[in-house]
């Protein structure tokens, strides 16, 4: 196994860019009429894409803890000279994330979203190219590409299915999105002025030699750079456009959405251990407190729009926001124990909320009997509730006469209640799911600065309790949020028909929440392997010295000057 | 020289700015073109103000950055127009889009309340 894996590597490393570039160049030489072998491409690269990454994974993991660091230079060029590609453990973890929830959202997308509109699954496809793009890639410049073709596809994901809160909502996403790729530019040229480099591993290796009077250029570099990916990770207050964006978004796109702040949150956990770490002179931990009280800002809005979100799909957003603010305030420790457990919970949530996207179609189309919007959610009132905020007709209130007690639950009823609770114990990390074992590493770790066992040694900051707290108090309002969205969907509403759920609708739902218990049951194994990427991120010496020996592949021997070309 | 280029930066920018918070999707989209020509000359300028530099390698001259304009921002600027002009371009299908189904130009696809 790990002799095969060798063999293929260091060329696997491109595998997770090329495969959906060729799936999606395939699709577009069949036309609408065969839209059926469209989606069949399309989840066969998703599942080869998935085999790909799992295979990357195993390959970082396999030299132990430190790991071991894939590059491959795709032009044959030295390292600081050319572009390069770079699987180390966060990239694969990040891949493997990313094809699972791309899978169930193609799986899901068969079922009935991919006839509204025309060219959904090259787009997905493409989509998922610029996604894999951005996590592989260890060239800045490389970087701003591979968020453009993301940021292209994603427009066209967006605005699939049409319709005018889809278009409005994607004015303004295309807008604030152009915005941050502008900043992008800016903060890259800027960088590309003061170091003379574009290349990651380069560029950490001269942030220590800058002279002291650029050193405010290389900061104020770096922060416009960090603002574009804030916009991207959703942080407050950059996030205004998200909502509304992954509410009206079709559910498969929602659902591979749910990645895409994770993207931004990648790229900053990225070269911000990267170029500022401990042992990085006057840059050192440069901007962490803007990071923290950013994550925590974040996190409060996140909660309080949960709070006062009245449909599913608002719920899911501002559960992908609150996620946002937990990961960024976490991550800004920079503390080995805290990252580790917060890349646990980075992966669970997401499940979580691609899993909760793809959900609350279900049940709103089970709940307005077939349409995706209600006719009287149109006009902008929340579900169940008239303009005036009374309950409408059809909601027992439990102050009503009749009793709910004595029928028979219907299999398909079951089954989207129990997957709203899955997601309710996900994203609230209430036990025993692995939502619940992530915000548990992340409290123990703010709890034990120096880990456990050294009980006393250092006081807890001021600003870790600030964290806890807020993990705690957004967990409860989330939960007082879901209960009341739980219980006016699947108890106090009656005289419903029965859902009917396709397979291909039922089944990704499952297997994203198979994933998490999977996630719970080996909580050992992956929290080791997400301690070990913490680590590894922390000192990343390693990864600049892999990138920076990569060879060239030598040129083929040229042929001999005598030697007969045949004519 | 560096006060042209940068005046003409930052007017560039500093109309794109107003116009992209201004409520009419053709301000809006003039307002990011702007922005991105700003960016676009920014990136240009980070290789450097040089007058007489040779911009291809030619004989007899040291091949350094000494004696040469630097090539790299001009590969980046080429990519950036490239990819600028295609977003905006899918930014005016967008606004379109939503100009026919709102029968309104304002960025929220309503008239504010007076």
């Amino acid at each position: 196994m790990s002799g095969l894996l060798s063999q293929l590597m260091p060329n696997l490393v491109m595998v997770p860019i090329l495969l959906p570039m060729l799936a999606a160049a395939l699709m577009l030489l069949l036309s609408e009429r065969h839209r059926a072998w469209k989606g069949a491409i399309n989840i066969a690269a998703c599942a080869l894409g998935l085999l790909a990454a799992v295979a990357l994974l195993l390959w970082a993991d396999l030299g132990g803890a430190p790991g071991r660091i894939g590059v491959y230079l795709p032009a044959n060029w030295p390292a600081p000279f050319g572009i390069v590609l770079v699987a180390d453990r966060l990239s694969a973890l990040m891949l493997v994330l990313a094809a699972t929830v791309g899978l169930a959202s193609a799986l899901f997308s068969v079922a009935r979203w991919d006839k509204a509109g025309v060219h959904f699954h090259p787009l997905f496809q493409l989509q998922l190219m610029g996604i894999n793009g951005a996590f592989l890639t260890g060239d800045l410049f490389n970087l701003f590409v591979f968020f453009e073709i993301m940021l292209a596809a994603s427009y066209g994901l967006l605005l699939h299915g049409s319709g005018r809160p889809r278009v409005q909502a994607g004015l303004h996403y295309v807008a604030i999105n152009l915005a941050a790729s502008s900043l992008f530019l800016v903060g890259a040229a800027l960088l590309y002025g003061v170091t003379g480099t574009l290349n990651m591993a380069d560029l950490a290796r001269q942030i220590t030699q800058v002279s002291a009077a650029d050193r405010g250029l290389l900061h104020a570099a770096a922060a416009i750079l960090a603002v574009a990916f804030l916009a991207k990770a959703a942080a407050w207050p950059l996030n205004f456009w998200l909502a509304p964006a992954y509410g009206s978004a079709t559910a498969p796109v929602g659902g591979l959405f749910a990645l895409l702040t994770k993207v931004g949150i990648y790229t900053l956990l990225r070269l911000w251990t990267l170029l500022f770490p401990a042992d990085a002179g006057a840059s050192a931990h440069f901007g962490g407190d803007w990071l923290l009280y950013g994550g925590l800002a974040t996190l409060v809005f996140g909660a309080l729009g949960m709070l006062g979100s009245q449909r599913l799909g608002n719920l899911a957003s501002f559960g992908i926001i609150t996620s946002s603010g937990t990961l960024l305030a976490a991550l800004s420790f920079g503390q080995r124990a805290l990252t580790g457990g917060a890349l646990f919970y980075l992966l669970s949530s997401t499940l979580a909320a691609s899993a909760f996207l793809l959900l609350a179609d279900l049940v709103e189309r089970w709940r307005n009997a077939g349409a995706s919007v209600a006719p009287h959610e149109a006009a902008g009132d929340a579900p169940f509730l008239s303009p005036d905020l009374e309950p409408q007709e059809g909601l027992n209130l439990d102050d009503d006469e009749e009793a709910l007690i004595g029928k028979a639950i219907p299999a398909a009823t079951a089954f989207l209640g129990l997957a709203f609770m899955g997601c309710t114990l996900l994203i609230t990390g209430l036990p025993p799911l692995s939502g619940f074992i992530g915000k548990f590493a992340m409290l123990t770790a703010l709890l034990n600065p120096q880990g456990l066992g050294h009980p006393g040694a250092a006081p807890v900051a001021a600003s870790a309790w600030v964290l806890l707290a807020l993990l705690v108090g957004s967990g409860l309002l989330g939960l007082i949020a879901m209960t009341r969205a739980g219980i006016r969907h699947f108890w106090a509403a009656h005289d419903r028909a029965v859902p009917r759920l396709a397979l291909a609708e039922g089944l990704p739902v499952a297997a994203l929440l198979a994933a998490c218990v999977l996630l719970t049951v080996q909580a050992g194994p992956v929290m080791r392997y997400a301690q070990a990427t913490a680590d590894a991120l922390q000192a990343p010496t390693a990864y600049v010295q892999a990138v920076m020996s990569a060879r060239t592949v030598p040129n083929p021997p040229a042929p001999a000057p005598d030697a007969k070309v045949p004519p | 020289m560096e006060l042209v280029l940068s005046l003409a930066i930052g007017v560039l920018a500093g109309s794109g700015v107003w116009l992209l918070l201004r409520p009419r999707t053709f301000q809006v989209i003039m307002g990011l073109s702007l922005l991105s020509y700003a960016v676009n000359l920014f990136i240009f300028s980070m290789g450097r103000l040089a007058i007489d530099k040779e911009p291809v390698l030619v004989g007899g001259v040291p091949a350094d950055l000494l004696h040469y304009a630097d090539p790299m921002p001009q590969a980046l600027v080429l990519t950036a127009i490239v990819i600028g002009f295609a977003m905006t371009a899918l930014f005016l299908g967008v606004l379109l889009a939503s100009r026919g189904l709102s029968g309104t130009d304002h960025v929220d696809g309503a008239e504010e309340a007076p």
